[in-house]
């Protein structure tokens, strides 16, 4: 019986949209995997030296920060990784044993990269430990531990996926205790460290989490039976509905009409959604370059790299696929009375607007001083002035269809790479840093940021050509894009 | 008001579509009967101009639909749920198609309330997102909202399936209403003979992208398209 899942899975996974793609792509992908993972790889080595250097004893400073690591660890499965009920419902007629089906669904999300993406971390860091002398069999028992705590979040997030919000919660208490400890008002470290020291000390105390694991394992088991029918466990959530006029938006017009389509776009879907998050992440992104904390990011350079970032996150997040964003109703947006261009313009001012507001909100960054945040700024100018067209131009070449229900693929849709597209990218990142290189060559700063803007401001100038220009692409592509958005991935 | 001329449309060498000439004047209630795979919502999507003909073209109120988009402001169409905005309550859906149709609030509040029986309660104040109606309220939506702005040409493509009896016979009476008026071109495809034959005046039976039979609506009508498509 196995067998048969067996292979259901297997032909799911290589008749999957991202599978089939060309060959270009693939290899892209894997750098990209390869990269990711050398980076948690080097987190894992470098993080043992990192705390040395710091003069802090680097095993307990980690176990005192686990507590956290956890916390946002189920933040994050509960925004973002879904559990694959859709899959079960064709099964439940066919003749399968429901444990047989509650067994393999719950064995599938195991498998899960939320799951293995953390051995990038721990097996290094472990083996870091067995090097410096750390007694290796406490060790394996304190991997153990980790183990059962990366899968207890797994289970919980099954568990608690049907309560809405909950998120917020643990974001809360993060927040809180994080705060709290800053402020060294009440420090959670001080009663957890000794329990996750605990595990390599103590013999058998890992056993705990293990146990925990294994019936937190059981009650998913029989929670999900219970609920495995298609008015129970199974029902897709219904949101309640809420008509919204932003009436305040007619006063301009078709764009208007556009804008409130797309407020309520991102507003009601779980992947649009998505793309706020992830904007907010990249404000944050800053603090990386910013702050000193990484020698090779305090450059000038890398300054204006984060500021393009720090302030078009959205842009990239969101222009990225445009008009895939539509791609469920994109016939009947071409059928409709509608110009091209206001269709566009509405996308653009709704990037150029969240571009605004990033700018604004990332003036925390004065903390660094004036210059820092004038780099952002002008950033900020490129962002809206270039980055903000090509963005656009690149959508004409992405054809892949995004279902807005889905919360997964946040980070950079693997389905929507393709060389086209990929080139675009080029000039929004390295065009603006060799502007600025150029400044810093002559030894002015001011003069590079000068001419960044310019380019930005230029961009801006010649908006009605590029906007024609793109329009016609849009216009060449129209039927491919209609016929790519029919193929349901 | 259509016209047809060398229309053909091959994928990879298969031709799923081949008409030669076909002509829809003004005001005719025009009904498109085949088996699955005859080529109906192919020739709807060339209406539409979805997808590009391999051959020939069609022109809409004397205009090319694949080189001009001027058709658009004059169309309504429906072929399926991807006609739909998924996140958009129904009224929001039909305030949106209404911007984009220039047509104001009170208009679609005035369309809304005519067809009140044929939603049957199903569709407005709901506090549901299109997304989450069942099939055959979606098509409700989807129909009524071919109607905003008044178009001259209706295009619905397998309006009948889905839908309850009552409301199969509501739907009938709408597209009756629109056939008499002698402005709206009203082309409709289905599977059911019975119910094209009731509300067309002239029906065209494709089978494998070829006219096979163009007759205009009689008595015998529909026992001659029993008998034909009966093997």
């Amino acid at each position: 019986m196995i067998k048969n899942f067996i292979y259901l899975e297997w032909k799911a996974f290589i008749r999957s949209a991202s599978f089939g793609k060309n060959l270009a792509m693939k290899i892209i992908l894997g750098f990209l995997m390869i990269y990711f993972s050398l980076i948690f790889i080097g987190m894992g080595v470098g993080a043992f030296y990192i705390l040395k250097e710091m003069h802090l004893e680097p095993f307990v400073t980690v176990n005192r920060f686990l507590i956290y690591y956890f916390l946002l660890d189920l933040v994050i499965r509960l925004l973002l990784q879904s559990i694959p009920v859709l899959n079960i419902k064709p099964l439940l007629v066919l003749p399968f044993k429901k444990p047989v089906i509650v067994h393999f669904s719950l064995g599938k999300t195991v498998l899960s990269f939320f799951n293995w993406v953390h051995a990038l971390f721990f097996v290094p860091f472990s083996v870091v430990l067995a090097i410096e002398g750390y007694d290796i069999t406490a060790i394996i028992f304190w991997n153990l531990a980790m183990l059962s705590f990366i899968y207890i979040n797994n289970f919980l997030n099954i568990i608690l996926s049907n309560i809405d919000k909950l998120f917020v919660v643990f974001l809360g208490l993060i927040l809180v205790l994080g705060g709290a400890q800053y402020y060294k008002l009440f420090d959670v470290t001080i009663f957890t460290t000794p329990f996750f020291q605990g595990l390599y000390n103590i013999k058998g105390l890992f056993l705990i989490p293990v146990l925990v694991l294994a019936g937190l394992y059981i009650f998913s088991f029989k929670f999900l039976k219970k609920n495995l029918y298609l008015d129970a466990g199974l029902s897709v959530k219904e949101d309640v509905a809420q008509t919204e006029n932003l009436s305040w938006l007619n006063q301009f017009g078709t764009l208007g009409t556009f804008l409130k389509n797309d407020i309520k776009l991102i507003k009601r879907n779980k992947r649009s959604k998505t793309t706020i998050f992830m904007s907010i992440l990249f404000l944050f992104y800053g603090f990386l370059f910013f702050s000193g904390g990484i020698e090779t990011y305090d450059k000038p350079v890398m300054h204006l790299l984060a500021g393009i970032f720090v302030s078009g996150g959205f842009l990239f997040v969101f222009g990225q696929f445009v008009p895939s964003w539509d791609s469920a109703y994109y016939q009947l947006m071409m059928t409709q009375n509608i110009p091209y261009r206001g269709y566009i313009m509405a996308k653009w001012w709704l990037i150029v607007i969240a571009t605004i507001i990033s700018t604004i909100l990332a003036s925390f960054y004065i903390y660094f001083g004036w210059q820092i945040y004038l780099t952002i700024v002008v950033a900020a100018i490129y962002n809206i002035g270039v980055n903000s067209h090509l963005v656009l131009l690149g959508g004409a070449f992405t054809k892949t269809p995004i279902d807005l229900s889905n919360a997964g693929g946040a980070f950079g849709d693997k389905k929507a790479f393709n060389v086209s597209a990929m080139l675009l990218t080029l000039p929004k990142i390295l065009l603006p840093l060799g502007l600025y290189g150029t400044g810093i060559y002559f030894d002015n700063k001011n003069l590079g940021l000068a001419l960044v803007a310019g380019a930005g401001v230029l961009g801006f100038i010649f908006k009605e050509k590029v906007f024609s220009l793109i329009e016609k692409r849009y216009k060449i592509e129209k039927y491919s894009t209609i016929n790519a958005y029919k193929q349901k991935s | 008001m259509i016209q047809v001329n060398q229309l053909s449309k091959k994928y990879n060498g298969t031709t799923v579509l081949n008409i030669n000439n076909l002509e829809i004047p003004k005001g005719q209630s025009f009904g498109l009967v085949g088996n699955n795979g005859a080529g109906k919502t192919t020739f709807f999507s060339l209406l539409l101009d979805l997808i590009q003909p391999s051959t020939g073209n069609i022109t809409s109120n004397d205009i090319q639909v694949n080189t001009s988009e001027n058709w658009k402001s004059f169309t309504g169409s429906f072929l399926d749920e991807s006609f739909l905005i998924g996140y958009l309550t129904p009224e929001e859906y039909f305030y949106f198609i209404g911007d984009l149709r220039h047509q104001n609030k009170a208009d679609i509040d005035a369309l809304l309330a005519k067809h009140e029986e044929f939603f049957n309660g199903e569709i407005l104040n709901n506090k549901k997102y299109l997304r989450d109606l069942s099939k055959g309220n979606q098509k409700k939506v989807g129909i009524i909202a071919t109607l905003i702005g008044n178009p001259e040409v209706v295009i619905l493509d397998e309006p009948f399936a889905n839908l309850d009896p009552t409301t199969v016979s509501r739907l009938k009476k709408i597209i009756k209403e629109l056939a008499e008026n002698p402005n709206v071109t009203v082309l409709v495809s289905s599977h059911d003979l019975q119910h094209t034959v009731e509300v067309c005046d002239r029906i065209v039976a494709l089978n494998k992208g070829e006219i096979v039979k163009d007759i205009q609506t009689s008595e015998e009508t529909l026992q001659e398209l029993e008998l034909f498509f009966a093997v």
